[in-house]
């Protein structure tokens, strides 16, 4: 790739006069050697799996083996639907979009990892809830997962995604980053805006410890993929009204790295700590080494 | 680069829960499948790390039993790998390791199969993306993002220009290259990662360099990304008959 950085990123797209999206399928065809539409029809049918992944999550059931969660998205769907909801219609949606995707990965059904399983909500319910609201088409979206990868691309190689090396902020944090820079550029934003977005939405999520009960991607990465998605259309209408981050998104990613870093071992994806240490925590995780024993037993 | 593409970020397409426990646990096993070249008639799975604290509950030994039966990241029949693996007669056992181990998700696969063994130590790095660090003892670093060339030979002079000459006259490009051996003289283990496949002609002119023992290949995107058809336990049956 030709970029190593947000700020070359937007440099790039700026010089030639296009926009991310495209730009990271021009980058992709020339690093895999492939036809650049044989790179965009195979996101295209990753687009499709996502799609999948809501419709089954907001209709079928969706509870997990161990039994801790499941049909939330079905929850919240029907609390929009009665025009109760305090977020209201188009943040309501993407927030239950979220959870629907999320709900089908922890019971084992097919998602695509954006840019991990345990965040694989959040780009789905931004992207699905928008293109409903807006009426945009496939390839649209095709080009914004283009736009989202490369923003993924340049915190993955400077910082990490993964909850087991930099905490929770790595995982749904780099996830909302790469929404909310996708949704800027998809409604219109420069380059230099889906940046600052990036930069907005990562801020917010610094800090934030992996401390999955029992270990499992299940409580609290699903309802973190909820609010994820709220999150990234907030940073994406802050960047479109001409909100700037005041630190530049490159230094918020190295923040990352650096916070990260210096997390206790107990707050990357160990179960050592945090939520997963509480009484209840403790509790669910010894029932479910008493079911697995069962089941052994059984066997 | 740790992660070198777009689709290191946006995929892969899988069976969850966890890229990094499920998809990436998943691609370890069948790197080592493919490996092995056939399927395994043993297998021990030592877990580390945050693989040994969880695996169960993120279904990390059902991705690498998949990955045993070569299964790709979103086979729908990942949940149902175990007993497909047993079914097939695979002896599959996994325990918790102790010691040292160089990533928090860290695997180590002893197999046996009918024509030998291999132990193998792979690292999920996150979103699905995995390293190998070692094959028999041998020192490597590859990512399975590409077709990859495995060559066993003996510390010799001239196998690696000859491997290279091979390489140029087939047009093929190699993108990253590393050999570890055991000692002067001794046994060495070469790995090319391509940018393109290998086509057998080639893989037949490397093993009839002199020196060279064996020459394996890993495919790990082959698969991936298409909905696999479920395909039931006599399948199995038959692809082991078949090796």
């Amino acid at each position: 790739m030709n970029f190593h950085t947000l700020s070359q990123l937007a440099a790039l797209a700026a010089e030639r006069n296009t926009e991310i999206g495209a730009l990271m399928l021009e980058e992709q065809s020339a690093e895999s050697g492939r036809p650049a539409d044989a790179e965009f029809a195979k996101m295209k049918e990753y687009y499709g799996v996502m799609k999948e992944a809501v419709q089954r999550g907001m209709t079928e059931n969706t509870t997990s083996r161990s039994g801790l969660t499941g049909l939330d998205a079905q929850r919240v769907g029907a609390y929009n639907a009665s025009g109760e909801s305090c977020l209201g219609g188009p943040s309501g949606q993407a927030m239950a979009y979220a959870l629907a995707v999320s709900e089908v990965n922890a019971s084992m059904g097919r998602i695509i990892a954006t840019p991990t399983a345990g965040s694989c909500g959040i780009i789905p319910g931004v992207f699905l809830s928008c293109q409903e609201r807006f009426g945009w088409d496939d390839d649209k979206m095709t080009y914004g997962l283009f736009a989202a990868g490369a923003i993924g691309y340049v915190i993955a190689n400077n910082s990490f995604v993964s909850g087991a090396e930099g905490g929770c902020q790595a995982e749904v944090g780099s996830a909302i980053g790469m929404a909310a820079g996708a949704l800027t550029e998809l409604r219109g934003g420069t380059p230099a805006q889906a940046v600052h977005a990036v930069g907005l939405a990562l801020k917010n999520t610094l800090g934030l410890i992996c401390d999955p009960v029992g270990g499992l991607v299940e409580i609290p990465c699903i309802v973190r993929n909820g609010f994820g998605a709220v999150t990234a259309l907030a940073a994406a209408d802050m960047a479109l009204a001409g909100v700037r981050s005041v630190i530049p998104s490159d230094e918020v990613i190295k923040v990352m790295l650096e916070v990260g870093s210096s997390m206790p071992e107990k707050h990357r994806e160990t179960a050592g700590g945090g939520l997963a240490q509480t009484p209840t925590g403790r509790k669910i995780m010894e029932d479910l080494r008493g079911s697995r024993r069962e089941e052994k037993l059984e066997s | 680069m740790r992660f070198k593409d777009v689709f290191s970020i946006i995929g892969p397409a899988m069976v969850g829960p966890s890229s990094s426990h499920t998809a990436g646990a998943a691609r370890i096993g069948r790197a080592a499948r493919q490996l092995l070249g056939e399927m395994p008639q043993k297998a021990e799975v030592i877990f580390y790390g945050s693989f040994a604290a969880t695996y169960q509950g993120h279904g990390t030994d059902r991705a690498i039993a998949g990955g045993l039966l070569d299964f790709a990241t979103d086979d729908l029949r990942l949940p149902d790998s175990i007993e497909l693996a047993e079914a097939a007669g695979m002896d599959l056992s996994f325990r918790q390791g102790a010691g040292l181990f160089p990533h928090p998700n860290t695997v180590r696969l002893e197999l046996a199969g009918e024509s030998g063994g291999l132990s193998l130590t792979g690292i999920s790095i996150g979103g699905g993306n995995i390293e190998i660090v070692e094959i028999d003892g041998f020192s490597v670093k590859l990512s399975g993002m590409y077709p990859t060339v495995l060559i066993h030979h003996m510390d010799y002079l001239g196998v690696l220009a000859g491997v290279t000459d091979t390489m140029r006259r087939g047009r093929v490009n190699i993108g990253h290259m590393s050999l570890d051996r055991k000692n002067r003289s001794g046994a060495a283990l070469t790995v090319l990662e391509l940018d393109e496949r290998l086509a057998p002609e080639l893989a037949a002119e490397l093993m009839a360099l002199p020196a060279v023992q064996s020459v394996k290949l890993i495919h790990l995107e082959e698969g991936e990304k298409k909905p696999a058809e479920s395909a039931g336990v006599e399948g199995m049956k038959e692809e082991k008959g078949k090796e």
